[in-house]
């Protein structure tokens, strides 16, 4: 079973924002659900590698800021073109007012 | 001049993805993150007033066309009604497209299917020819939808202002995809699990011309074909007028779009016609900023970017000595100067990238 790993404090993140987050080489994004939730996914889009924390985030979407391609970062679901492949996601969780990532 | 070639499966497309110009990491302007959330946000609102107002007036035009018809008391409401129908639907066909006109998206589905049948681009094809233009824009043998190619072929140009190639185009590639499949060319941009959407959307829109010409020839009339197909031809003009102003004359082969995207500034009409995208700049750089957001969006980051052109006409008497120089074999391009506030280009890079030195005009 892997590590948590402290990402971030919790209130670095706005509602419903997303944010970069660089752990052993790697770059993850963290987003701030519209109603208080944390969650994860790898940082870059599927179609071409583009760091998603540029996009936007509406609702439970975020939306790629170089062709607007969508996914649910609940999931990682590919949602809307250009993207087909899904995000890989990992379990986040919040403790003492810290952002916990387990990365696989 | 070094000859191009701007076929998607040619020497200079190879290139490009050796030396690493395909799919590069393009210049941005810095900007605060929460005044680029903001400017991102999503409404509806906006883009359903405009889309009343758009669909409202064109059954309007029609209908007063119709009922005219076949006086030539008709005639300006024909042409009122081709404009939208032959040119604001590229831009609806755009923003809807990127998913960015409306926040909800089976509006952005509607109008993006509709208008893509107006301006005769295959819905399924052009969505990811449209994202190649945004990651590749105006790389040689990479990017799709190269207006002006160079030299620059004016009897092309010219004529489609009439829409005459472009339809030329179309329906040549209509009949490919209904009846053969999907061109080699598409094949390398649009993933293999759309292509059966391809081949559907291609039969859909044949089946729907079938049934025009059909119905003119029972009613012995023009009549439907002026309401469906020819206004693609006859009001075309517009949105070849703004379209040859987004790149024209600009440089290629770089990776900075203050360096290969013009903004201009022009009437309130033509910019609903438009949808603001006379912020192509801007656009390209930051494409999830709705249309209706261009204007602060050009506020803020015009410090960074080289003067816009003051109109239309300033950009065709800019545009029109270099095409003339570049017909003559001359490898020239105009060279958008930057003011003091911005931050310089990467010349050297561009250099490098194109793996020539390249003469500027100014
Ligand atoms: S890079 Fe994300 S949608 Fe294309």
């Amino acid at each position: 079973m892997s590590q948590w790993i402290d990402a971030c404090a919790a209130d670095e993140i706005d509602r419903e924002d997303v944010m970069r987050w660089d752990h052993a080489g790697r770059t993850f994004a963290l987003y701030h659900s519209p109603d208080g939730e944390f969650f994860c996914t790898d940082g870059l889009c599927t179609h071409e590698n583009v760091h998603l924390a540029g996009g936007l985030v509406m609702d439970y979407v975020i939306e790629c800021p170089k062709h607007n391609g969508q996914f649910d970062y609940r999931t990682g679901e590919a949602m809307r073109a250009p993207v087909c492949v899904n995000l890989r996601t990992y379990p986040v969780k919040v403790e003492g007012g810290r952002v916990l990532v387990q990365v696989g | 001049m070094t000859s191009r070639d701007y076929s998607l499966l040619g020497e200079d497309g190879r290139r490009a993805v050796e030396t690493g110009l395909a799919a590069a990491e393009w210049y941005h302007t810095d900007v605060p993150r929460k005044t680029m959330k903001e400017l991102m946000q999503r409404s509806d609102a906006p883009a359903i007033r405009d889309t009343l107002i758009y669909y409202g007036a064109m059954i309007a035009l029609a209908g007063i066309g119709i009922w005219l018809w076949p006086s030539w008391w008709s005639a300006p409401f024909w042409l009122a009604y081709g404009v939208l129908y032959g040119s604001a639907s590229d831009s609806r066909w755009h923003e809807c497209g990127h998913g960015t006109a409306f926040r909800t998206p089976w509006m952005n589905n509607v109008v993006y299917e509709i208008a893509s049948f107006m301006i005769m681009r295959n819905s399924a094809t052009w969505r990811w020819s449209h994202a190649r233009h945004h990651t590749d824009t105006y790389i040689v043998g990479r990017d799709p939808e190269i207006a002006v190619m160079r030299p620059p072929v004016l009897m092309k140009l010219i004529g489609n202002f009439f829409g005459i190639f472009d339809a030329w185009a179309f329906f040549n590639r209509l009949f490919y995809n209904a009846f053969i499949g999907v061109h080699p060319e598409e094949k390398t941009f649009v993933p293999q699990s759309e292509w059966p959407k391809v081949v559907r959307v291609a039969r859909i829109y044949l089946a729907i011309y079938a049934a025009t010409v059909g119905l003119a020839v029972w009613m012995g009339s023009i009549l439907p074909l002026m309401v469906i197909g020819l206004p693609r031809l006859y009001g075309a003009w517009h949105h070849v007028m703004t379209g040859l102003l987004q790149h024209g004359a600009l440089a290629d082969n770089v990776i900075d779009h203050r360096l290969n995207s013009r903004t201009v500034y022009m009437n309130p009409i033509s910019r609903f016609i438009y949808w603001n995208m006379n912020y192509h700049v801007e656009h390209h750089m930051f494409p999830m900023v709705p249309y209706h957001r261009l204007p602060e969006l050009h506020a803020a980051i015009r410090h960074d970017l080289p003067a816009p052109t003051p109109s239309i006409w300033a950009g065709y008497r800019e545009m029109w000595p270099i095409w003339l120089r570049q017909l003559r074999g001359e490898d020239v391009f105009l060279k958008r100067e930057l003011p003091p506030t911005a931050r310089p280009y990467r010349e050297d890079f561009h250099a490098e990238a194109l793996g020539r030195p390249q003469a500027a005009a100014q």
